[in-house]
């Protein structure tokens, strides 16, 4: 079967790896001791973009994290899709493989967003047979990263904690703890975060994410928080960072910052922080 | 709720939020969910701008965005890697009522295209066309060309070189002319190049692997020299098969 370790990333920070940061993480990685991708910016033949990521992948272990895969998508999963990520797994080998609880492509149409599901008896069959088949042709174990979502569903009749748990359990994938997700959604569903982390399957988590949120309000003035990967790691979120690992023990911990993308010492500034939280911890 | 409730409503500005989408308290939530719509259409646009630079130059950021935004819900990508978004741009500009008597901007639109799609083709040999200068006359006739993956040619009526230096760098204002363009290779960075008048044909005829002296016979009036000077030297020749 499956490999039976959530995965091979070191417990210690990593960060999203953006070109104009090549230069200095060859010169200047530390306490950066793995790097994540999101898999379809190399699903091209070659230029560019393998040639540094062939280099980068002989100095760190990579994690190769998908955007687009709608696992939670209604139709069939895109097999076209499916095999240009079974082609770059099986080249680059990477430390762990990784996906969201959503969906984004429909009736031929990609969305470009990580779309929410109710969370029904429906949806958990329907995600439990996409996890399978990934799992089956990539033939390795993927981690399921857990959603920031801004609406709920009428009819939804799981708790998010108890879908991802029965997921993680009949899939055999591990989790994705994405510690800046609780707080966006717990906050935005008028949840506990504390609670959330306390009931959450921590033995299955092979990495945490962490990341910058907006504040903004909904028309009745109730706190609406945006994903927005674009800002510092905010205290709220280093503080369930701090339950999470009391919790989980030393975990790969990513620091996610995709827009408006800061110069290479503010962001490793990010990770020394998390390295700082890790090794009190150990 | 279905997706493709969620998805009409996702694409359709005025459209109500779809039913038994629900904020905290049980209520609809249309702010909530155009957190949703406004990731879709700004992320898509984005990607589009980020294909697209010249065109964007050309019509004007705050322009390029208003038509983004209607051609982001009329084509919505079949595909989820961004890098090849816009495919159908060029005929949506050569449609679209504001741009429509701008009859250059599709072949730009196309130029910009092969340049992304050169970025991301495989990798060649780049001094592989040199072989070339070494071959004699006899050999060199019986000689087929096979072109990189990240070479490209565009065939235009319009000064389409010129129009895309001046929009990117400011160059000189383009005077009607057509222009024929091809884009190589040479390691990571793509670049186009003019292609000398009348020679589209001989070309194309090469592309088709005919050998040299079978292209140079269909097509006699060719400046045979400086096409293949052309191809040697920018890292369009990934094989010469003599």
């Amino acid at each position: 079967m499956f490999d039976a370790a959530p995965n091979h990333l070191p417990p210690a920070p990593g960060v999203g790896y953006k070109p104009q940061h090549f230069q200095a993480l060859i010169s200047d990685a530390a306490p950066v001791r793995w790097l994540e991708i999101h898999a379809e910016n190399y699903m091209g033949h070659g230029g560019r973009p393998l040639a540094q990521l062939r280099h980068l992948a002989e100095r760190f272990p990579i994690s190769v994290h998908g955007v687009a895969l709608s696992i939670g998508g209604e139709a069939d999963l895109d097999t076209d899709h499916l095999t240009r990520l079974k082609t770059l797994c099986d080249w680059l080998n990477p430390a762990s493989f990784s996906e969201h609880l959503a969906w984004s492509t429909h009736d031929g149409a990609f969305l470009n967003d990580l779309l929410p599901l109710p969370y029904t008896v429906q949806t958990l069959t329907r995600v439990v047979d996409h996890i399978d088949q990934v799992q089956t042709v990539l033939g390795r174990k993927m981690l399921l990263e857990n959603p920031s979502t801004y609406v709920a569903f009428a009819e939804t009749s799981y708790d998010e904690v108890d879908f991802l748990t029965e997921i993680a359990r009949r899939s055999g994938c591990g989790l994705l703890l994405d510690v800046n997700n609780v707080h966006v959604s717990c906050i935005n569903n008028a949840r506990d975060p504390v609670d959330y982390l306390n009931r959450f399957p921590m033995n299955a988590v092979g990495e945490i994410h962490l990341g910058g949120h907006d504040e903004d309000r909904d028309e009745n003035g109730a706190s609406l928080l945006i994903d927005a990967h674009g800002s510092p790691v905010t205290v709220s979120v280093w503080a369930l960072y701090r339950q999470t690992l009391s919790l989980s023990g030393p975990r790969p911990t990513l620091i996610e910052w995709d827009n408006d993308v800061p110069d290479w010492p503010l962001l490793r500034a990010e990770a020394e922080r998390a390295a700082g939280i890790i090794e009190a911890m150990a | 709720m279905t997706q493709t409730q969620f998805r009409t409503a996702l694409l359709t500005p005025d459209a109500p939020v779809p039913a038994g989408v629900i904020g905290p308290t049980g209520q609809s939530s249309a702010k909530r969910f155009n957190v949703y719509r406004n990731n879709v259409t700004t992320g898509l646009c984005r990607a589009l701008a980020d294909n697209f630079p010249a065109i964007r130059s050309l019509v004007g950021s705050e322009f390029f965005q208003a038509m983004a935004v209607e051609f982001v819900r009329a084509c919505p990508p079949n595909s989820p890697l961004m890098a090849g978004y816009g495919l159908a741009l060029p005929d949506f500009l050569a449609q679209f009522p504001p741009t429509q008597s701008l009859g250059y901007l599709p072949d730009v639109a196309r130029l910009e295209l092969a340049i992304r799609q050169s970025y991301h083709a495989g990798d060649h040999d780049p001094k592989a066309g040199a072989r070339l200068g070494t071959l004699d006359e006899a050999r060199l006739m019986q000689t087929r060309l096979r072109l990189a993956p990240s070479f490209r040619l565009l065939i235009s009526d319009w000064p389409v070189l010129d129009i895309w230096n001046a929009a990117l760098s400011g160059g000189p204002k383009p005077r009607h002319q057509a222009q024929s363009v091809i884009v190589a290779r040479p390691a990571f960075d793509p670049m186009p190049h003019l292609l000398p008048t009348g020679a589209e044909a001989f070309l194309q005829a090469l592309i088709d692997m005919a050998t040299i002296g079978q292209a140079i016979a269909a097509h006699p009036d060719t400046d045979v020299l400086a096409v293949l000077t052309l191809l040697a030297t920018t890292g369009s020749i990934s094989e010469v098969m003599s």
